[in-house]
């Protein structure tokens, strides 16, 4: 579920900081700007795993900072598809069970992914598995907190960058807040056997 | 100045990224990898350079917590190695076999979600040599050693739900 990514940027160091070698500098500003920060289309990044490269650092007229462009690998959290994962329930509702794994929230269970045949109970808002044995069906329940392994069926990256005012009409519905979108999205699935609450699996 | 906002799992950024040379990581190699980390930022956490790192520091915090509950935190290099090599008979895919690493499953029907058509590919025996690999070179997760103090008989291979 991790992945190291080779990555460029340049990165501005200013002044106060020439002090300090130049590469304990550069990590901390490539911490700075991408821990815990979804980058388009590659995952969520972690932390920084090396630094391969160092560019010729530049001054440029009129600021004080150095610009080096660098180049280094970036430990990144982007699951391939049909990788199976552990999570926890965060919680359920009409969409399907919300998982998260402690670092990433964005795990999305849709009801028809569920193992069959499932229920929503209005009541309880829980999803219910409604097992079915000799004796008849056996409600099992996917409570908040409960551990559960899914398999990884989808990702959708959302681009979550500023867009400039673009029309009269844009300022005037910007009355109601925009709804925030997750910038990074994973679609699970339980509906095979061994998937699901841990408990569910286990002889205990 | 090229961040954006985001939500909940921290905010998108851009940079150049050369996916072609990416790489899949095991579970146990980050956690190496961020255990060390936290060591070093102890360091220099006392010269005060190190401020405005919350979210290196958040993260990090929770994708260790993740990594130390999983069987992964006690994988050495050459554990991994030993692994690898027991695995070459078993005709696996590079993502099976890390998968398999990540997880130590301990019954038929992990290796089944793991293993592409496994039913295929994988005769009932080849199946027990498997978990048999596994389990005899991975040392069992955190979640397991209180298991082993609690009960004391735990059949393995069962597949039903309760």
């Amino acid at each position: 579920m991790f992945v190291l990514v080779e990555m460029v940027d340049t990165v501005r160091i200013p002044p106060w900081q020439f002090e300090r070698k130049l590469n304990d500098s550069i990590a901390e500003e490539l911490n700075k700007k991408l821990a815990n920060k979804v980058v388009y289309n590659v995952g969520l990044c972690i932390c920084l795993f090396d630094i391969t490269k160092l560019e010729d650092a530049y001054v440029f007229p009129g600021d004080g900072a150095s610009h080096t462009k660098v180049h280094f690998r970036y430990v990144v959290f982007h699951p391939f598809l049909d990788e199976i994962l552990i999570g926890k329930i965060k919680g359920c509702s009409p969409e399907g069970v919300h998982v998260s794994l402690g670092f990433f929230d964005d795990i999305l269970i849709p009801p028809e992914s569920l193992q069959q045949p499932a229920k929503f109970d209005e009541a309880e808002q829980v999803w219910v598995w409604e097992y079915e044995t000799e004796e008849g069906a056996h409600d099992l329940y996917m409570d908040t907190g409960e551990e559960l392994r899914f398999r990884v069926v989808d990702e959708s990256f959302v681009d979550t960058s500023p867009t400039g005012p673009s029309s009269a009409e844009a300022a005037s519905s910007s009355e109601e807040l925009p709804r925030k979108e997750a910038p990074y999205t994973l679609v699970g699935s339980i509906c095979e056997p061994g998937l699901g609450l841990l408990s569910w699996w286990t002889s205990s | 100045a090229l961040c954006s906002g985001g939500e909940s799992s921290g905010w998108a950024v851009r940079v150049c990224v050369r996916p072609k040379a990416t790489r899949r990581g095991r579970h146990g190699s980050v956690f190496q990898l961020l255990t060390d980390l936290k060591e070093q930022r102890k360091e220099s956490s006392k010269n005060k350079h190190s401020s405005g790192q919350q979210n290196l520091n958040t993260i990090t915090y929770e994708t260790l917590k993740y990594i130390s509950k999983t069987p992964c935190r006690h994988q050495s290099p050459e554990i991994v190695r030993e692994f690898l090599t027991a695995m070459k008979n078993h005709k696996l895919t590079k993502a099976e076999k890390l998968q398999l690493l990540n997880h130590r499953p301990m019954t038929a029907v992990e290796i089944q979600l793991m293993v592409e058509e496994s039913e295929e590919r994988l005769t009932e025996e080849q199946i027990e040599a498997l978990l048999h690999t596994v389990t005899s070179i991975l040392p069992a997760g955190p979640e397991a050693e209180q298991k082993t103090h609690t009960s004391d008989d735990v059949t393995m291979d069962e597949e039903d739900p309760a």
